[in-house]
């Protein structure tokens, strides 16, 4: 069984009152996004199931919107996930070369992730920082300007992460 | 030119409550609440200012709209759910002034009587929702947020609210679905928010532009800031230049100068990069029509195009395009119109929402031929058979995402023509090439 801890629960409470009484399906967006990353970087039907029973909804009123929105993940998914910008601005900055290399890099395909669990290859559309294309979402940042050598880096970075925090 | 908004956007600190406070931050709040809320309205409406999210309806209108009935809760969001391809502008605002962002929607919350107001911003700017509740935590603890702020006996919430990857909500009634914990998906209108918004209540949404715009509106009056600018494009305007140029970013400029100059000037574009030529350009987020250079650098009566409203619009859809929400997107001499076409027709292929079929089903059909085209597989009658579904598609769905996507197709093919002919003549050709036709970059004789 999958749980908040008890100061996550607060900040549940804090979000709830931000909207009028009865109102507390509001919270829902925010509460997918707490409960992504604290169980497991996606939202399966169990996590999903907990999120409907702590707003007093019915579970499919929470799959509805999990399934709508494209930040929510359905499968599992790497420790870090590259979602690469390809819309208009950032194609004519190069982002298709960025995608075929961390494609070859990694040994993935768009979707995929490594056999290690490490890495997630995304594509995603519009980011909104076109004027510092090509760029990538990774975790709760942008990574902009990209090049073949900052990916290396970004790699390499997540990798001596990873070892330091085992 | 002064700016109004970007003004301090470079004074040390300025993102703490503390140094904006300093630099004469929440002026307009200490003078707004000696004002009646029907007297700032009328201020508003005086500055000619038009909703900066693309749609350039006047904000003073839209406010006063807004019905009150007795016993009834009004709302204020902010549109911040910044999406549109070519856009970053209220990105930097909230990245870089959030409490700029702030003084205006107190302002704006006190003239329209919201007490709980809400900022709706994208789920990918997860850094930027942070900045914001740092800000609004400032705010609140210097007393301008909270219960009868500075004894006004005006209530005054914020809060942010994190939209989770969904272009669509930000279309008003989408936004406020998402708002209330639903799938984007855009209301019937009417009823309008103003009548029937955020949990039916009265309702108001701002772009994050609009709201900050408020501030010199309050400061210097309504009637100093329709002075700055040209006609019906009053105020400055924040324009988000990318693409192929040499200095991509964000400018506040004075709505009376050229295109040309925009692009080439070293204030702000700096021109194309790389030395290469200018082709075409969307002058104002994705969905507005493409211009071949010639066209975007004058107008059909051969003069010069100005960065306002009127001036980009000249000509309609034939030889024009829109202000939209001022993404401005740069082309250089190398660059294939029909793949970038097929970029857009994907993005809104992936954001239509799937209620109406013109849209569900069309946009996914322009990005399927466009991307065949693209592949050297494309036939001549596709081209007429794209033209035809974009033609289909505007006009029959429920919010403007149909237009937005038939748009670009249309103004794509209305002015390349040749250059999606010639991705079906050389099939080898562009598949290893996959270029564009540079002859583009020189300005061509205008056939209207």
């Amino acid at each position: 069984m999958i749980q908040f801890s008890n100061d996550k629960l607060k900040v549940i409470d804090e979000l709830i009152q931000r909207y009028p009484e009865g109102k507390q399906k509001s919270a829902i967006l925010p509460i997918l996004h707490m409960a992504q990353q604290e169980f497991g970087g996606w939202l399966d039907v169990g996590t999903m199931d907990y999120v409907a029973e702590i707003l007093h909804l019915q579970p499919v009123e929470v799959y509805e919107v999990a399934t709508f929105y494209s930040m929510y993940n359905l499968k599992p998914v790497g420790k870090y996930i590259f979602e690469v910008c390809q819309t208009g601005p950032c194609m004519l900055n190069g982002s298709d070369e960025i995608i075929g290399y961390i494609k070859q890099k990694l040994g993935i395909g768009i979707g995929e992730t490594t056999s290690d669990g490490m890495f997630t290859l995304k594509v995603v559309e519009c980011l909104g920082a076109c004027g510092y294309a090509p760029i990538m979402q990774l975790g709760k940042s942008y990574r902009e300007h990209l090049t073949k050598e900052k990916i290396d880096v970004i790699i390499d970075e997540s990798l001596k992460n990873v070892a330091t925090n085992n | 030119m002064r700016k109004l908004l970007l003004e301090k956007e470079h004074v040390e600190g300025i993102r703490s409550y503390e140094v904006y406070k300093r630099e004469g931050g929440y002026a307009s709040v200490e003078k707004a609440l000696k004002m009646l809320p029907a007297d700032i309205v009328e201020e508003v409406k005086k500055s000619g200012l038009r909703g900066r999210g693309g749609a350039g309806f006047p904000t003073g209108m839209k406010w006063s709209f807004l019905a009150k009935p007795e016993g009834m809760a009004r709302y204020l969001v902010c549109n911040a759910d910044e999406s549109e391809p070519g856009t970053f502008k209220d990105r930097y605002l909230m990245e870089f002034l959030p409490h700029l962002l702030i003084e205006g929607m107190i302002v704006s919350a006190f003239a329209l009587g919201s007490n709980v107001s809400y900022i709706y911003i994208r789920g990918e700017y997860n850094w930027i929702t942070d900045i914001l509740d740092t800000a609004l935590a400032e705010a609140k603890q210097n007393g301008w947020l909270g219960k009868n702020i500075l004894g006004s006996g005006f209530d005054c919430e914020i809060y942010t609210h994190r939209g989770a990857g969904a272009y669509i909500c930000g279309e008003e009634t989408a936004l406020l679905e998402s708002l209330e914990g639903k799938r984007g998906l855009p209301r019937i209108k009417p009823p309008f928010p103003a009548v029937k918004g955020l949990w039916g209540c009265p309702t108001v949404v701002n772009n994050v532009e609009t709201l900050t715009a408020i501030v010199p509106i309050i400061n210097e009056g309504g009637d100093a800031y329709a002075k700055i600018g040209v006609g019906k494009s009053t105020g400055s305007k924040l324009i988000s230049a990318c693409g192929n140029i040499n200095k991509p970013g964000v400018y506040e400029i004075d709505m009376t100068i050229s295109v040309e100059d925009f692009i080439y000037s070293d204030e702000y574009c700096g021109g194309i990069a790389n030395g290469k030529k200018l082709k075409a350009c969307i002058p104002g987020g994705a969905s507005v029509p493409i211009l071949p250079a010639n066209l975007l650098l004058t107008t059909a009566k051969g003069e010069k195009r100005l960065m306002n409203y009127e001036s980009l619009a000249d000509g309609g859809f034939i030889t024009g395009s829109m202000m939209g929400s001022g993404g401005f997107e740069v082309l250089d001499e190398d660059q294939c119109i029909v793949r970038h076409t097929m970029t857009l027709a994907r993005f809104y292929h992936h954001e239509s929402c799937g209620q109406c079929s013109p849209c569900r089903e069309g946009t996914g059909w322009m990005e399927k031929i466009l991307k065949k085209i693209e592949n050297g597989k494309g036939e001549l009658k596709d081209i007429d058979l794209l033209w035809d579904i974009q033609r289909k598609i505007e006009g029959n769905t429920i919010c403007p995402l149909g237009d937005a996507a038939a748009w670009p197709v249309a103004a794509a093919i209305r002015h390349f023509r040749d250059e999606f002919e010639w991705h079906v003549l050389h099939p080898e050709e562009c598949l290893v090439r996959n270029y564009g036709l540079a002859h583009y970059a020189d300005p061509l004789q205008v056939v209207v």
